[in-house]
């Protein structure tokens, strides 16, 4: 009897196992599942990732139609809390057990460059948009990991450049005092030395510092007539708002935010922010198909305006489905092949592709904040467009080991 | 002037404005281990809630009890939150730090290193880890002040010169009036205090209260310089603990001090090497230690 029921249920088990194998040719586990790994709590959580990242994926979902290939597409969150290990744990636990197809977001480049890491050995696809670190498709670009966005090479070249146009020659640099922090450093001292500037001093801050009184009274004292912030997010925003309160700007230095968001204008408001020159991968008021995404997206997830992270969350979401449609299976291999293969071009990336090392590469913007905007997110005018191959670095010297 | 003298004042000063946070709660911890005996590792957390209540009384209150046009200023909340905070204080001594007394001091540091868990988790579960900047500095604190050698924010002069004004009053009342000596009695001798009609237990708890009070003050003070974060304690807890060991257990103008000093003196090491700023308030630690093992104003013994 015992035995009868072993044969019966190891028959069942087969026969399951092989309408797994079936449904495994076209979509495996038979949904698609978007996993965003973000900061949802820290200095990060507003702008790049938090709400507005998840809600930028759900509504390209949504938009998509819900399902790919006739399969449900799923998207799930978490908060990585600016850790590695703690993404790093909750990425493995999504490939193993909750079979996540592609994990998104991934907001600091500690993060961004663990996961990636880890996705690829287990061949999953990481669409990075958080994190900014260029080695994430430079030193250790892996084969699944796809950085969709910006980095830090593109961030220097439209801001510094201009900044040091501007007379602007001698420079002193506020931290971020990790991986993402000092490529951002090197990538725009880079910028800074070619075109004749100097680099007097820096000063690293730990990620999410209160205070940054005492590192801005060192940037002072250095004489440097810039202070570059390379940071982000409520970093940055302490960063400028203690400069104006040390009276520092007031006493001739200028402010250089290297990653800075409109989300972040907003928060300082524009009198504080007036002037202050950054570089985006998108801008909402640019074009008339991103004002009409921008008013779609307010709609959907209530009321805030898309930061350009946000906007690079639904394009990639959408690249990654019709990646996924085009290529008639959700097999990573497949996947990225169908990726590199067709051009990126809507609201969000002009004249996009993503090449081997796994790079975006697209049109950047230079932003300088104004006043008196029509809309209360229209906080900066597009001073100058930086075509996306002059913005990233060439594939040859973006230093992939994987291109050859 | 020279630069270096010019950045050397400058760091000085917000070292000073730093170890205006360092003396405050020092002085908190330095009044309840002197008449208690009791290591309230609480202290940090109880700081937090300070900053947390005028934060609350300022942006949230209003609209949690349905009046949204209800809203508690900076000057209100100065003098409401410590109170709220010594209450909270008052409570944890009376229903649960009174039970250990008699047991080893072990038990009641622990006890207040639970207290401080459980109110971080709190803090963390609704206004998440990360923190949120106080919008209540009052309209005549806002601006500059030219210092000569800077441009200091008004707030925080304000904080510097508050903080060293009710340092004194505390130093003054526990060192120099009556209700200080009976506070000191009670704690030498219990039994001898009770026959001259004093309530002791009532005492003890007035005290703790008082102490906390002190860190919910400095709190309050703190949520429009840095932002309110459920771990704005923890992160200054373990520096408190270097001042109060280097002051000397106990001891009231010790604590006071050594907190300023410490403020300086991290300021300053800024200058010259500034990473070396978190660890030089430790290396003094240990160096006090070596050659003073109860602190600079210890009482011997």
């Amino acid at each position: 009897m015992k035995s009868a029921i072993y044969a019966g249920v190891s028959a069942a088990a087969i026969l399951m196992g092989a309408q797994g194998a079936l449904a495994q040719d076209a979509i495996s586990d038979g949904v698609v599942k978007i996993g965003v790994l973000g900061d949802m709590s820290g200095v990060y959580s507003t702008g790049f990732s938090g709400k507005g990242a998840v809600d930028a994926v759900k509504m390209a979902v949504k938009d998509f139609g819900g399902t790919v290939l006739g399969k449900p597409i799923e998207v799930i969150s978490a908060d990585h809390q600016n850790k590695a290990d703690v993404a790093s744990a909750t990425a493995r636990q999504w490939i193993d057990e909750e079979h996540v197809d592609m994990i998104t977001d991934l907001t600091n480049s500690a993060v961004g460059l663990a996961v990636q890491k880890l996705a690829s050995d287990k061949k999953t696809i990481t669409m990075n948009t958080g994190s900014a670190s260029s080695a994430l498709t430079g030193a250790d670009c892996t084969k699944y990991g796809i950085h969709y966005g910006y980095d830090t090479h593109a961030l220097p070249v439209g801001t510094a450049t201009a900044v040091v146009k501007n007379g602007g020659k001698s420079w002193y640099f506020i931290t971020a005092d990790y991986a993402f922090g000092h490529a951002l450093q090197d990538n725009t001292s880079e910028v800074v030395k070619s075109l004749g500037g100097t680099v007097v001093g820096s000063s690293d801050v730990p990620l999410g510092s209160n205070d940054f009184s005492s590192y801005l009274l060192q940037a002072q004292s250095s004489g440097a007539n810039v202070i570059g912030l390379a940071n982000a997010g409520q970093d940055t925003v302490n960063a400028i708002k203690q400069a104006h309160e040390f009276g520092i700007v007031a006493g001739g230095q200028q402010l250089a935010g290297m990653l800075v968001l409109i989300s972040d204008v907003k928060s300082l408001g524009t009198d504080v922010a007036a002037g202050l020159q950054f570089t985006s991968g998108w801008y909402w008021n640019g074009d008339d198909a991103s004002r009409a995404w921008k008013e779609k997206y307010e709609k959907f997830s209530g009321g805030e305006a898309p930061t350009f992270p946000h906007a690079a969350d639904y394009s990639l979401t959408m690249a990654y489905l019709n990646a996924i449609k085009a290529a008639g299976t959700d097999d990573p291999d497949k996947v990225r092949a169908q990726l590199g293969k067709a051009p990126i071009d809507d609201f969000f990336a002009k004249g996009g592709r993503i090449r081997e090392d796994g790079l975006l590469v697209h049109d950047m913007y230079l932003l300088k904040v104004k006043s008196g905007g029509t809309d209360p997110w229209d906080v900066a005018d597009v001073v100058r467009t930086i075509p996306g191959d002059e913005a990233y670095a060439s594939l040859a010297d973006g230093g992939c080991p994987l291109v050859k | 002037m020279d630069p270096m003298i010019r950045l050397i004042l400058a760091q000085g000063m917000l070292g000073l404005n730093n170890g205006v946070f360092y003396a405050m709660l020092s002085l908190g911890l330095a009044v309840i281990f002197g008449l208690l005996n009791v290591v309230n590792f609480a202290h940090g957390a109880l700081y937090m809630l300070g900053a947390f209540l005028a934060l609350i009384m300022y942006s949230y209150m209003g609209a949690w009890i349905g009046m949204s046009d209800l809203s508690i200023g900076f000057w209100p909340s100065l003098i409401l939150a410590p109170i709220l905070v010594g209450c909270f204080g008052m409570l944890i001594e009376r229903f649960m730090l009174r039970r250990l007394y008699k047991l080893d001091p072990i038990y009641s540091l622990l006890l207040t290193f639970g207290v401080t868990l459980v109110l971080q988790g709190l803090f963390i579960n609704f206004f998440n880890a990360s923190g949120t900047p106080y919008p209540g500095m009052p309209e005549s604190l806002r601006g500059v002040v030219n210092l000569g050698f800077m441009m200091f924010p008004k707030y925080r002069l304000f904080v510097i010169v508050f903080s060293i004004l009710v340092c004194f009053i505390v130093w003054y009342v526990i060192e120099r009036t009556r209700i200080g000596s009976r506070l000191r009695a009670g704690t030498e001798n219990p039994e001898l205090v009770k026959a001259f009609g004093i309530n002791v237990p009532l005492m003890v708890m007035l005290t703790f209260g008082f102490g906390t009070g002190l860190a919910g003050l400095a709190g309050v003070l703190a949520a429009p310089i840095y932002s309110v974060s459920p771990l704005m304690g923890a992160n200054l807890i373990i520096v408190i603990f270097a001042v109060v060991v280097i002051g000397g257990m106990g001891s009231i103008a010790g604590a006071v001090v050594t907190g300023f000093t410490l403020g300086l003196v991290e300021g300053i090491t800024k200058v010259f090497y500034a990473p070396a700023a978190n660890t030089v308030i430790f290396l003094l630690m240990v160096i006090v230690l070596l050659v003073r093992p109860n602190g600079l104003f210890g009482r011997q013994g």
